[in-house]
């Protein structure tokens, strides 16, 4: 299976003399799989997810996604949910696809329609009329509506009530290609338990723990959550 | 049966034991047209490929083949289907005769236990079934 991304020994320091934020991280996440990125607050899930999508450069180290450093080529196969809300608010929804339709080739308006639907979201409301929950829902359809080959989600879920979340977590798993990826961190671990494949842990910048989740639970008996509690145990 | 999942054991283990579960009880006829992978992990909320996982095991089993472009079936085999239930039931028998042992019950006192009971239920069942067919009668 080829690697769809790469870090080799990334470090992020953000001030001189600091600790890291990132310390010494190598991982690959291959084609196909979606891999939950878990840790405590402050571990540096933000920190990697920024790197990968080249918000922040590395102070050493690299990180490769399909062969190409973070930039123009990787910004046109990788759909990013960022950890806080970043739309414009005077625009509507519908102006908001179409601006994402001209802006990604890969975006599926018809798509983004149908979840929209779903999710009872009318597309000509205005961003700043929206709750903050439906606020999240839409920024999510929107990243979800490209034909990515890497999706990052960084806190997916967090402000979403649970029946929307197990409708946006059912269309990850039915909208994603066979040969694309989803990298998601996230702190409801029981929720998203059951899609996924991969786990990586991370605390204090280093990477603690990169496993599939199915193995995790043969080998511990116990499920993601219960083990996560042990491992960051305060 | 329904997909309920536990997260202490492997996922692709429990959806084999239900897929395997409405293989016997015929709930999926034997030769039927199974749905795809990805709308069975739609359905039970799972990632598709731990459903391919527990396809996979299933067709090593025999009881599902892949026909290249019109997708799976259950098998025709009913002997085999039938080995598999039996299989299952046994499992559930001795789960259920251990319980049974640590309350102390002997062998013979299981049997006579069983059986009473069985018998019990299923009298009750019939005048049950008597029953609500007279109460809907005087309600109409």
């Amino acid at each position: 299976m080829a690697e769809l991304l790469k870090t080799e020994h990334l470090v992020k320091t953000y001030e001189k003399n600091a600790r890291p934020a990132l310390n010494d991280v190598t991982l690959a996440i291959p084609e196909g799989r979606i891999v939950g990125l878990l840790g405590p607050n402050g571990s540096g899930k933000t920190t990697l997810i920024k790197l990968i999508n080249g918000l922040l450069t590395p102070t050493s180290g690299s990180v490769t996604i399909n062969g190409y450093a973070p930039g123009p080529e990787t910004k046109a196969v990788v759909s990013y949910l960022p950890d806080r809300f970043c739309l414009p608010q005077d625009k509507t929804i519908e102006e908001l696809i179409n601006y994402y339709f001209d802006f990604y080739a890969d975006f599926d308006t018809e798509r983004a329609n149908d979840m929209l639907s779903r999710l009872q979201i009318d597309p000509h409301s205005r961003v700043k009329t929206l709750s903050k929950g439906t606020q999240e829902k839409l920024q999510l359809v929107l990243v979800m509506s490209r034909r990515a080959r890497l999706y990052i989600l960084d806190e997916p879920i967090a402000g979403v009530d649970p029946a929307a979340r197990d409708y946006i977590l059912k269309t990850i798993i039915s909208n994603y290609q066979e040969d694309a990826s989803i990298l998601l961190s996230t702190h409801l671990i029981s929720d998203v338990e059951p899609i996924l494949d991969d786990v990586i842990f991370i605390r204090n910048g280093r990477l603690v723990l990169c496993s599939s989740v199915e193995e995790l639970r043969e080998e511990q008996g116990k499920s993601l959550d219960t083990y996560f509690r042990e491992v960051f145990a305060c | 049966m329904s997909w309920k999942l536990d997260s202490d054991r492997p996922i692709y283990t429990q959806l084999l034991e239900i897929l395997q579960i409405n293989i016997v009880s015929g709930h999926y006829p034997p030769g039927s047209k199974l749905k795809s992978v990805r709308e069975l992990a739609m359905d039970a909320g799972v990632n598709p490929n731990t459903m391919q996982r527990a396809f996979a095991e299933l067709e090593q089993q025999g009881l599902i083949r892949t026909e290249r472009t019109a997708g799976r079936f259950v098998t025709e085999d009913t002997e085999m289907v039938g080995k598999t239930r039996e299989t299952i039931a046994g499992a559930q028998l001795d789960l259920f005769l251990e319980k049974m042992e640590q309350l102390g019950f002997g062998r013979q006192e299981i049997v006579e236990f069983v059986s009473t009971r069985a018998l019990a239920q299923a009298g009750r069942r019939n005048s049950a079934s008597a029953g609500s067919d007279t109460n809907g009668g005087a309600q109409a």
